[in-house]
């Protein structure tokens, strides 16, 4: 069986599995009920000065039946007094020794007030900290969360107020809502932190009544901003992720967040360079034991791959991400619609006829038979027939032999320079 | 049934008809079913199962592409999963139970069990290693579900286990007494295959009382159980029982299980006595021996038919006749010796006895004549009684009497599961009970002997 524990920035994991800072990990009976399931470790839900909160506070988007496509919150950070976190921290990791607790913090933009926050919690013994500066509702409009987090200075100078008191390794989590992820991760790289976590949620409004007109969720006839999280932010999340872990002035570990509910996602954002992961949605949709899937699914990937070790994967996809312009203009890719498979539902020609090349026509065969047939030579490759394609092995996407060497638009553009130049 | 190829005879063409009937899942039905999933919590379709699974989980797994993870969350509570997909009534029992028949359909749990152990058929996998071996030595007679599955826990906990099976080959009534075209013979062989991988000997060929004395047995070993199932079809007591033509129908499966495909059935007419699940398989099998009209014929009415609702269906849709009150009295031969006809009287139900159930009562006068070609006995099954006797056990009328908690006899070495402890009247015993008293009666054991072994902890998945 594959080794799937991990260490990351320093702090042991039996699984790359921490709960994400959010309403699973408010209580020292919810975190001892994760771990009891089988969970390598969790990040308390934010420490700070308690809030108040509002009722509702959650929103869901359900797309074609499926529930919980994507999630949102107006929830604050923690609403209970420090001391009673605190002690249940300590007696959770006295129950849990090999699992790990990470606080999460949000404070003020002070030294002072960093300073006797991380030297308060870490004396009930925590395995590391994250910063907090990623909360995009409610904290920022108190100067806190996503107002640092949106500021790559203000976050190189928390990260560093956190590190000078700090004696644990120090993660600061990134928002998304901001235009370049690096600009903030190479900030708290140069504040000194230890490693990133990405991504916090991203602005939303999950949706408006039809009949109320409230927007959701409704708060006494109104509504706020909220995080939106869950399995539709994957993609936005896994970009950020390979975006700082292909960037050299990052160059700190990064614990991926962002739409992680199955061993595959895990999978995919360890090859894209994070080195643990952090859940939540999936176990606010489904419960704890869905850590039974997650790491059996794992450990059976690696396996079947001869993999030894989880650590082995990490990274292993970025290297393959890069600029468009580092990419070979030359390749050419088609569609081929094997008509034996096909079911005939026509999706693909007029998905191709309406909205990309013209390129599928429908045909009859000499049995009288309808067929579908690629005209290769219209066919650009784009992918969208078999994107809309219901049926596996349909359509293929192949790989044409290359008639020409590979050239990239910047190959291209250097060699019209080299031309211009004589 | 109008795709059976009734009017071909050949050996070849009649083995076509014992196929498996249903086809399995492919991937995008078992995903969408899958996804339909709720994965409830403490959900009924897990109590609902005797043997437990967790149904939910391995449902998940499926989703999630985890498909050996789901076939050794199936196969972890039930070592013969792999058949009771195909068997088990699943409409009284998980699928009956599924939260989504309140509101839109259930999900097909049984298709996504096959689904999932085809998986790791396919794929040879292999799901269980045996314990560290921790000294004692357990006999298991008969290798059918309850026996597999008491081997399969035994061995998992480190005990040395040994089958003594009769037949050429384990797997018992998965083996050899359920109509192939539900589920082939090779589905129970793999699940032979997967103890055996535990190290599991399995001594075929091997009688009790003949190859081995049954004091030996409980002289050599430290436990012995006994899962023996259940024996032949009675005789029905009436004129001309020894005429040819006569069939037993637990026989005439095990003779298709065996590919042997009996030819004198093509365009015959055919009389099954019974209304269990084997004269369904009697009747079924008929069909597809290319019989031209098949009835079953039952002293009692629908109502109280023993057959699953499924199976019942099956038959209909094969063209089956049912003639119900009906009871032969009297076989009637041809100038050769061979059936020709078979007296009927007609039946009335009166009150019910001890059993529950109506008593059927010939009604006077009421008798007529049936032209039949042959009669395929389904009446239920006889009992181990030498086997029985041979232990010493005390017993009910061939039900052999277990303390219900630790499944021992009155033998204080000797266990007894399955269908052998299976009370009369009571409809007829299932797979998945029996897998589930294989697992109880190695727990157990184990309770029993764990105080003793050297390491009582080595149990892996």
């Amino acid at each position: 069986m594959a080794d799937i524990s991990i260490n990351f920035a320093g702090i042991k994991s039996p699984n790359p599995y921490w709960l994400a800072s959010a309403p699973p990990t408010n209580t020292g009976y919810q975190v001892q009920r994760a771990f009891e399931a089988g969970w390598g470790g969790a990040v308390w839900k934010t420490l700070g000065e308690p809030v108040l909160n509002v009722t509702s506070r959650f929103g869901a988007s359900h797309f074609n039946g499926q529930r919980v496509a994507g999630f949102n919150n107006i929830e604050l950070i923690s609403d209970r007094p420090l001391d009673v976190n605190l002690k249940e921290i300590y007696e959770t990791k006295k129950l849990f020794p090999e699992r790990v607790i990470i606080a999460s913090l949000m404070v003020e933009p002070k030294r002072e007030k960093w300073h006797e926050i991380v030297k308060r919690v870490q004396d009930v013994g925590v395995d590391g900290f994250e910063l907090n500066l990623g909360c995009p509702h409610g904290m920022s409009e108190r100067g806190m969360g996503s107002a640092i987090g949106q500021h790559p200075d203000l976050v190189e100078m928390t990260t560093m107020y956190a590190k000078e008191a700090a004696e644990v390794p120090v993660i600061t989590k990134l928002t998304p809502n901001i235009t370049d992820i690096t600009a903030t991760a190479k900030a708290a790289a140069r504040g000194g932190a230890d490693a990133i976590s990405l991504i916090n949620t991203i602005n939303s409004l999950i949706g408006v009544d039809l009949d109320t007109w409230n927007t959701l969720p409704n708060v006494n006839g109104k509504g706020a901003h909220g995080g939106y999280c869950g399995p539709a932010v994957k993609p936005i999340a896994l970009n950020m992720v390979g975006e700082c872990a292909r960037n050299p002035e990052v160059n700190i570990p990064i614990s991926g967040i962002g739409g992680i509910s199955t061993w595959r996602d895990t999978v995919e954002f360890m090859l894209m360079g994070a080195g643990g992961v952090q859940v939540c949605t999936a176990a606010m949709h489904h419960g704890f034991r869905i850590i039974d899937d997650l790491t059996e699914g794992l450990e059976n990937y690696l396996d079947e791959k001869g993999i030894d070790s989880l650590s082995d994967i990490i990274g292993k996809s970025v290297e393959k991400y890069t600029d468009w312009s580092n990419l070979d203009l030359n390749h050419k890719v088609v569609a081929r619609i094997n008509n034996d498979v096909c079911i005939n539902c026509n999706k693909c020609h007029i998905a191709c006829e309406d909205t990309s090349h013209q390129c599928i026509d429908m045909l009859t065969d000499e049995n009288g038979n309808d067929i579908l047939r690629v005209r290769e030579d219209d066919c650009v490759g784009c992918n969208l027939c078999s994107i809309v394609c219901p049926v596996d092995g349909a359509i293929d996407m192949i790989d044409l032999i290359p008639t020409e060497a590979p050239m990239s638009w910047n190959d291209r553009q250097a060699a019209i320079e080299i031309l211009e130049r004589r | 049934m109008s795709d059976l190829l009734k009017n071909l005879i050949s050996g070849e063409v009649l083995a076509a008809n014992f196929e498996e009937s249903k086809t399995s899942f492919n991937t995008e039905e078992a995903l969408d079913e899958a996804n339909r999933c709720l994965y409830c919590y403490d959900a009924p379709c897990i109590t609902a199962c005797p043997t437990g699974i967790d149904i939910p989980g391995f449902i998940k797994k499926i989703a999630s592409g985890n498909l050996k993870g789901s076939a050794t969350t199936i196969m972890n509570s039930n070592p013969v999963g792999a058949s009771c997909a195909r068997v088990c009534p699943t409409e009284e029992l998980c699928e009956g139970a599924c939260v989504l028949n309140q509101s839109t359909k259930p999900i097909p749990i049984g298709d996504l069990q096959r689904f999932a152990t085809d998986w790791a058929i396919k794929n040879e996998e292999v799901l269980f290693k045996a314990g560290e071996k921790n000294g004692k030595t357990v006999a298991i007679v008969g290798s059918g579900p309850a026996g597999l599955s008491t081997a399969r826990e035994l061995a998992r906990l480190g005990y040395e286990v040994t089958i003594f099976e009769a037949k050429s080959e384990a797997g018992g009534l998965d083996t050899f007494g359920i109509v192939p075209f539900r589920l082939p013979k090779d589905i129970s062989l793999w699940e032979v295959e997967q103890v055996e991988n535990l190290g599991v000997e399995i001594r075929t060929n091997t009688e009790i009382g003949k190859d081995i004395l049954a004091d030996d047995l409980v002289e050599q070993y430290d436990a012995i159980v006994l899962a023996i199932g259940m024996s032949k079809v009675p005789m029905l007591g009436i004129e001309g029982e020894e005429l040819e033509g006569i069939y037993d129908a637990i026989d005439l499966v095990e003779r298709t299980k065996n590919g042997d495909y009996a030819e004198e059935f093509i365009g015959k007419c055919v009389a099954v006595i019974g209304a269990g699940n084997t004269a369904v398989d009697g009747a079924t099998t008929s069909v597809r021996l290319g019989a031209d009209n098949v009835k079953i014929l039952y002293r009692r009415t629908e109502a109280e038919m023993t057959a699953y609702d499924f199976e019942y269906e099956f038959a209909k849709q094969d063209g089956v006749e049912f003639r119900w009150l009906t009871n032969p009295k009297r076989l009637i031969s041809d100038e050769n010796g061979h059936v020709k006809q078979m007296e009927c009287v007609k039946m009335e139900l009166h009150e019910a006895e001890g059993d529950g159930r109506p008593r059927p009562v010939e009604k006077e006068g009421s008798e007529f004549l049936m032209d039949v070609d042959i009669v395929v006995k389904a009446i239920g099954q006889t009992r181990h009684m030498k086997m029985i006797e041979a232990f010493g056990l005390n017993h009910n009328g061939g039900v052999v009497k277990v303390d219900p908690e630790t499944f021992i006899t009155s033998n204080p070495k000797v266990y007894a599961a399955g269908d052998m402890i299976f009370g009369k009247g009571l409809g007829e015993a299932m797979v998945v009970t029996a897998a589930q008293q294989g697992k109880d009666t190695a727990l157990a054991i184990h309770e029993r002997f764990k105080e003793s072994v050297t390491d009582m902890h080595n149990r892996v998945n």
